[in-house]
């Protein structure tokens, strides 16, 4: 659905960790806008918010209070197994650490987000066309163990982009890899944003990763501080 | 490594109660085709003794045999000197073993033959091949007493030992007196009505068919029995329980990055727990298919080492009934470590090292 509203909307959004007697704010009042089809890179030191925005945008944990709208879906009237159903399809995630199954194929790693989605394991042509793009066609029978760093993180993202999720959440995608595979990765990631018209939020601490990206935010202590 | 010890530590309840069915099942069908071997159509026990009970002792007077003998329709009447020599499950027998191989049909011996001497004594190759005994050997029973082999028949008559009456009425201080008493009549249709007149006789004594007797060598007719099973049961579905409980604990701690990855991917709680639920089951199966390979390895223990003492059978239709009640446990056991995984944080899951 396109109204012409932001496909994120984030208002005065917080999130308190309680740390046995102690209340750890980790978002304090965040507003958001990103827009259908934008790469929007996120950075700021470590502690700043970015990776617990994620986890609520991606429907990993509510917010303690304000408002996060999806694709004109309030995220924060969902119940768990809604958020559920919103990592199934809706919004998907690469992560540093690549986070395959280990004792499953590349091939099955990916069959297992299209089960879990309740699509046929088999996906479409198009997306052998991706996988090609991706470098990794000839590697697919393989466990992670036996891929290198920048073929793990190019399953992974074949993983996150089988079932074509509306937005994808990349969570420091190249902190584990070389320049080199930095590279590549960085520039899949924006070939997709372009092929597929995904909405993309991707965190880094780099600033040459961080420029991939249509727009960059600055994130410090629980709040957005300037683009 | 871990599936695998789990699956062996799943298999002991299975082995477990395989080898006690197949034991209970086993012994009855031995005492069942001992019983046939005899060739008897009624059999006297002593006065005020129970039906399944063992007998020792010689407290029937020997000229009731002789009163029996005489009795209409009877062809031969045989008294019986019982003593136990191995707790309940190896006894000896007294018998006049001519008048027992009438009756019988007769010792098929595989060595030697019948006692000649007074210290002679015959045994079943079972006993025989327990105890190494050859024709000739010589071994201790009842006492000090050594006795020599003079023959090994073929099992299935009566017991594992036979000696010749005279000698165990003298060795148990019993002269004169049987333990009990077998009736061998004209025509087995005559039966009944040979026990109705007998009861009338002597109202003191229990009086069976061999058919009864037979008939009642079965699990089911032994409260004693189905209770030791029903415990045994009970300690397998509690074994199984806790060992599939253990171990999905420990499989769902080592997974608990998996388990995050897997709800990020958008997984339920009900998948989480159908997936450790399975896993649980599939280790019961392989649990099972192992406790019964084991059991095979019981059967062939007993059979080589105190085939004399205990017999066990493979008793097949016990397979389905353990894999059930092991899958019961193993299930019950998944469930608890399943719902401890469904209820992981995704964010610590993933952040899990």
């Amino acid at each position: 659905m396109n109204n012409g509203r932001p496909m994120i909307e984030v208002r005065g959004l917080t999130k308190v960790y309680n740390m046995g007697n102690v209340d750890v704010p980790a978002l304090r009042g965040l507003d958001l806008d990103v827009e259908r089809g934008e790469f929007l890179s996120i950075v700021g030191p470590s502690g700043s918010g970015k990776s617990t925005l994620f986890h609520i945008i991606g429907g990993l944990t509510p917010p303690s209070s304000g408002r996060v709208r999806l694709d004109d879906r309030e995220l924060s009237q969902m119940s768990e197994s809604d958020r559920t159903r919103l990592r199934k399809r809706t919004v998907a995630f690469i992560f540093q650490k690549f986070n395959l199954l280990p004792n499953l194929t590349a091939r099955d790693n990916i069959a297992v987000a299209r089960y879990l989605a309740g699509l046929d394991q088999k996906p479409d042509p198009q997306f052998e066309e991706i996988l090609k793009l991706l470098g990794i066609a000839q590697r697919l029978d393989h466990k992670p163990s036996a891929l290198s760093g920048g073929e793990q993180q190019r399953v992974a993202i074949a993983r996150a982009i089988v079932n074509r999720p509306a937005i994808l959440l990349a969570d420091e995608p190249t902190g584990n890899l070389d320049t080199e595979n930095s590279t590549a990765v960085l520039e899949i990631i924006r070939d997709l944003n372009e092929r597929l018209g995904q909405t993309i939020l991707m965190i880094t601490h780099n600033p040459e990763a961080a420029a991939y990206g249509h727009r960059t935010v600055h994130m410090r202590d629980g709040k957005i501080v300037g683009e | 490594m871990r599936t695998l010890l789990s699956a062996l530590l799943i298999a002991v309840p299975v082995t477990l109660i395989l080898t006690l069915v197949g034991l209970t099942h086993g012994m009855l069908q031995e005492s069942e085709q001992r019983a046939r071997g005899i060739g008897a159509d009624i059999w006297v026990r002593p006065p005020g003794t129970a039906f399944a009970t063992s007998l020792s002792g010689a407290p029937i007077p020997e000229k009731m045999v002789d009163f029996l003998q005489q009795q209409p329709h009877v062809q031969l009447a045989l008294g019986s000197v019982v003593q136990t020599v191995e707790g309940v499950t190896v006894i000896v027998n007294g018998v006049d073993l001519d008048k027992f191989d009438q009756m019988s049909g007769g010792l098929q011996y595989v060595q030697g033959g019948p006692p000649k001497a007074p210290d002679d004594i015959i045994v079943d190759q079972y006993y025989a091949a327990q105890k190494g005994l050859h024709v000739g050997s010589a071994f201790m029973m009842l006492g000090n007493h050594t006795w020599h082999v003079s023959g090994i028949f073929t099992g299935g008559k009566l017991s594992r030992i036979i000696l010749p009456i005279r000698i165990l009425q003298e060795l148990t201080s019993s002269p004169d007196k049987v333990t009990q008493i077998f009736l061998k009549l004209d025509d087995p249709k005559n039966t009944e009505a040979v026990i109705a007149a007998l009861k009338m006789k002597l109202p003191d004594y229990p009086i069976y068919s061999m058919a009864d007797l037979t008939s009642l060598y079965s699990a089911s007719n032994y409260a004693g029995v189905n209770s030791l099973i029903t415990v045994i049961v009970a300690v397998g579905v509690i074994i199984g329980f806790f060992v599939v409980c253990l171990s999905m604990y420990m499989a769902v701690l080592q997974r608990t990055r998996e388990i995050g990855i897997l709800k990020s991917l958008g997984a339920s709680n009900g998948f989480i727990i159908r997936t450790i639920v399975a896993e649980g089951l599939l280790l019961g199966v392989g649990g099972t298919l192992i406790g019964i390979g084991l059991s095979f390895g019981s059967w062939w223990l007993i059979r080589t080492l105190v085939p004399a003492s205990i017999q066990m059978v493979i008793v097949t239709s016990w397979w389905p009934i353990a894999g059930a009640i092991t899958l019961v446990g193993a299930g019950l056991g998944a469930l608890y470590p399943g719902w401890n995984a469904a209820r992981h944080d995704p964010i610590e899951a993933l952040a899990y090292e």
